[in-house]
């Protein structure tokens, strides 16, 4: 990590790996210095890095459980009578689309637009709420049809994993509220930047996390 | 309105419970009206509290890890002295539901809330200091870890008081742990310490492992970081990788027994085994994450006892990260009897073995780098040459039980119980003491008794083997663990023994008190004056003891290994010191409360879980959002130390230096 990078031609010493074209405002290290103390931007992002690897890991133990109890239906309703893939395809249709307006919102805090900034997380947060209650009215469904998450381990597995999927989106839309207060509030401080750096981050970790959802809940288990 | 909390909760009943709370509110009381009354509370509040210093964390860690330490060490002897009694079919003095709380309990403290505090705690204070550096990545997220450890700590200590405490031993396996056989409170209160405080082990995981990889000084590359950073480096990484599991195994449990899924119930399809699978996938990297501390400790003490850099370094950081990797395929030894098959047990049983190679590689390290050492035999030292033997011993036991035939003799046995108490006493225990002896004069500018603190090692050391090889002995003689009484007279001499033994042990913890008291009374005289008290060869022996809150004044540029140590000999062979740096304004980040705060709402809301009170758990759940929103509010973050006072408190570091300096042995 300190080994001193190749000189970047513009910039003599210029760190490649700070990421964002101005690096959250900290100058590049002096010439011919070899390291010390990252950037706070890279150490914000590198440690929500490190968070998200190990949320990212609590999730596989829930899909591990998931795999060993996809089969312990106890006699009730498997994944093939349960899930509609029409469904399915919406609600991801609706978060990638988030995560391209995050994308979009992140461009727009770095030029600093209040506006565009502003709308792109409206926007943002619209798609994640109807995501969020698509998989609200499935589950409704679902408990109604008495396929709830008492019925079976298979049940009880998928309500915990894909829920506690949907407890991140909530988590998340609470966590863009508050982004979207600190920016009205109080402009682009190079601290807010940041957490917009880490939202940004946690948003699309949950678009990952979902990809692996559809495929191993939905589309595998409907197939079956 | 108030959930399951009823009058009926405190139990009225049993004096035993209701003594130990009696005693724990008067003390908890006592020094409450001692520090109002003396007008402390100020102070305590803005200094230590709402600190986000790494320093001040780090010593509250240890502080909150010792006096767990003394509830552990209580449910200990109250477990001995029961089994010394109530042998030959005595019935003993306590009743199987309350010896049974009183194991769970022991084990949860002992594990979580002492060996893994007092690690996490000494890892806080030593890192920044070793890397060079002025505090941890994420300053305020620190005391936000460390106080939602002190929450679950709390909430332990209330199951005391107010219902009771998990009586399912200290993993809490299904079907037992399930509602329809342990209906109580019991296992919430479990569950919710242990899910609050996992989230700050957490934190506090990511905290120290981005501080370690992306903050270091300037020339600190990875191979001249000291091992003990490495150690830390490893032990962070098991961390972000493992309690993720924990976390996510406990929640499967809680939605069992809160809302009724079937993940590890015996009906509808649950699998009782996977949650034995799930927790040891945490538990066995756990020990790693206790033990490459202790490691790392013991290599700083064996080498600046001993006058040398570190035999085989690198060998050294290999073997760390080997068995860093290794600790992650060898989970299932916890129970080759669930009939997984010879090859699954084979596979598992190899593995662990293997461990047994990067540990001995460490053993050997210690042992070249003693050879031919100018030797001082301080309490330190006297730790680590007891570790090594102990936990050579428990070692060896450990590689007979990965032998699955063996195992399935042994499983659950008294021989079991031995050994991991060998690894865990003689290796993460001892580790703790020397760690907390060595760098206590850098933490508070004073050393400590060294005969009270080598008397305390001797009696240690002695009450662990007269307690513990008895043990494994009854587990030959085919004794399980867990039992609240036996009837077979061939076992009460050893039961008796074992019971000697852990008073041996008590002894050592009065000395260990005693040396505490005695050196704060004598610290004049025992004063480190310039930083250094023991011929150190890393960087947090080149500022002053106690350091300044900033550290280091000018952030150290380092050449070559033992960062420390080169500059200080260059600085005795030329008996003076590199020119006064230009010194600079210093930012450190300001004190706040929301630690503090976060960890009160999450006490209230996992007490109002524990007893479904649900709109308390609403209550807590916006406090703590609040809090957080507080926090990012603020628009001053950062305290500037002005520049002459970072300039007045480095001269007179400068100047304690420079007086010491003829003093100090030149190189050989």
């Amino acid at each position: 990590m300190t080994a001193t990078a190749p000189a970047d031609a513009r910039h003599p010493g210029h760190d490649p790996h700070v990421l964002g074209r101005h690096g959250g405002g900290h100058p590049p290290p002096a010439p011919g210095s070899d390291g010390g103390p990252a950037s706070k931007r890279i150490i914000v992002g590198y440690g929500f890095w490190l968070f998200l690897l190990s949320d990212i890991i609590m999730f596989s133990a829930i899909f591990a459980a998931y795999a060993v109890l996809q089969g312990a239906t106890a006699g009730g309703p498997d994944g093939r009578r349960l899930f509609s893939l029409s469904n399915a395809a919406i609600e991801t249709g609706c978060l990638l689309l988030s995560s391209f307006t995050c994308g979009l919102a992140s461009i727009a805090a770095t030029a600093k637009n209040q506006l565009w900034t502003q709308i792109a997380l409206l926007v943002t947060g619209l798609l994640g709420f109807a995501f969020l209650s698509l998989e609200l009215h499935e589950f409704a469904d679902m408990v109604a049809k008495g396929a709830g998450p008492q019925r079976s381990a298979f049940l009880s597995a998928f309500f915990a994993l894909v829920g506690c999927h949907g407890l991140h989106v909530s988590v998340g839309l609470l966590w863009l509220g508050t982004m979207m207060a600190q920016f009205y509030a109080k402009g682009f401080r190079a601290d807010i930047l940041r957490r917009m750096l880490c939202f940004s981050l946690f948003w699309h970790a949950l678009d990952i996390i979902w990809v692996a959802i559809l495929t191993i809940v939905y589309l595998m288990g409907a197939g079956r | 309105m108030l959930g399951k909390l009823t009058w009926a909760a405190i139990p009225l009943d049993q004096p035993i419970p209701m003594a130990a709370s009696a005693l724990m509110i008067v003390a908890i009381l006592g020094l409450l009206a001692w520090v109002f009354l003396k007008g402390y509370f100020p102070y305590l509040w803005k200094e230590w509290i709402t600190s986000v210093d790494h320093k001040r964390i780090g010593v509250m860690y240890v502080l909150l890890a010792c006096v767990m330490l003394l509830r552990g060490f209580t449910d200990a002897i109250m477990m001995r002295s029961q089994l010394a009694l109530a042998t030959a079919g005595a019935p003993g003095y306590l009743p199987p539901e309350h010896y049974d709380q009183v194991f769970s309990a022991h084990g949860t403290i002992m594990i979580f809330f002492v060996a893994m505090t007092f690690m996490i705690g000494l890892m806080n204070f030593v890192v920044p200091l070793q890397l060079g550096v002025r505090d941890v990545a994420f300053p305020t997220l620190n005391s936000v870890s460390f106080w939602l450890t002190a929450s679950g700590v709390l909430l332990v200590n209330m199951s005391l008081v107010v219902g009771e405490f998990a009586r399912t031993g200290w993993l809490a396996y299904p079907p037992l742990s399930e509602l329809k056989f342990s209906p109580g409170v019991g296992v919430d209160y479990y569950l919710w310490a242990l899910q609050i405080s996992g989230v700050g082990t957490l934190l506090s995981g990511v905290n120290l492992a981005t501080t370690i990889l992306k903050m270091r000084t300037k020339g600190m590359t990875y191979t001249r970081m000291p091992i003990f950073c490495w150690t830390a480096l490893a032990s962070n990484l098991l961390i972000i990788a493992a309690f993720p599991i924990l976390t996510a195994t406990f929640a499967m449990l809680l939605l069992d027994r809160y809302l009724g899924f079937h993940f590890f119930t015996n009906e509808a399809g649950g699998n009782p085994m996977m949650y034995i699978n799930l927790i040891w996938a945490w538990g066995h990297p756990e020990v790693y994450i206790l033990i490459l501390p202790a490691f790392g400790v013991f290599s700083e003490v064996i080498s600046t006892f001993s006058g040398k850099p570190l035999f085989g370094y690198r060998s050294m950081i290999a073997a760390t990260m080997v068995i860093c990797l290794l600790s992650f395929v060898v989970w299932l030894h916890h129970f080759f009897t669930m009939g997984a098959g010879a090859d699954v047990n084979g596979f598992f049983g190899v593995m662990t073995m293997i461990i047994a190679v990067p540990t001995g590689v460490k053993v050997f390290n210690w042992l070249f780098t003693l050879y031919g050492g100018r030797v001082r035999f301080t309490t330190p030292l006297l730790w680590s040459l007891a570790f090594m033997v102990t936990f050579v011993i428990g070692g060896m036991t450990g590689v007979l039980m990965a032998v699955p035939p063996a195992d399935f003799v042994l499983h659950n046995s008294l021989f079991l119980v031995a050994h991991f108490h060998n690894v865990v006493i003689g290796g993460v225990l001892f580790g703790a003491f020397a760690g907390y002896t060595y760098w206590f004069p850098k933490a508070f500018g004073f050393t400590l008794d060294e005969t009270l603190g080598k008397w305390a090692c001797g009696c240690w050391v002695a009450g662990f083997y007269v307690a513990f090889m008895p043990l494994y002995a009854l587990g030959l003689m085919g004794m399980t663990r867990r039992m609240q009484h036996t009837d077979n007279p061939d076992w009460t001499p050893m039961l008796l023994l074992a019971g000697v033994g852990a008073l041996i042990i008590l002894c050592g913890i009065g000395f260990q008190i005693a040396q505490l008291v005695v050196s704060i009374r004598t610290r004049d005289r025992r004063r480190d004056l310039y930083g250094d008290p023991w011929d150190g060869r890393s960087l947090e022996w080149a500022t002053s003891s106690p350091p300044p809150s900033f550290n280091f004044a000018v952030m150290p540029d380092v050449e070559g290994e033992e960062a420390y140590w080169g500059v200080k000999q260059k600085a005795i062979q030329n008996q003076t010191l590199v020119d006064e740096p230009d010194y600079q304004p210093i930012e450190m980040p300001k004190n706040n409360p929301t630690g503090v705060v976060t960890a009160f709402f999450a006490t209230v809301m996992g007490f109002a879980m524990i007893w479904h009170i649900w709109w308390m758990v609403i209550l807590g759940a916006v406090g703590a959002f609040a809090t957080f929103v507080v926090f990012a509010w603020r628009d001053v973050t950062e305290d500037e130390i002005p520049v002459e006072e970072v300039a007045r408190i480095d001269r007179e570091r400068r100047r304690t230096r420079l007086e010491a300096l003829p003093t100090l042995r030149r190189p050989a």
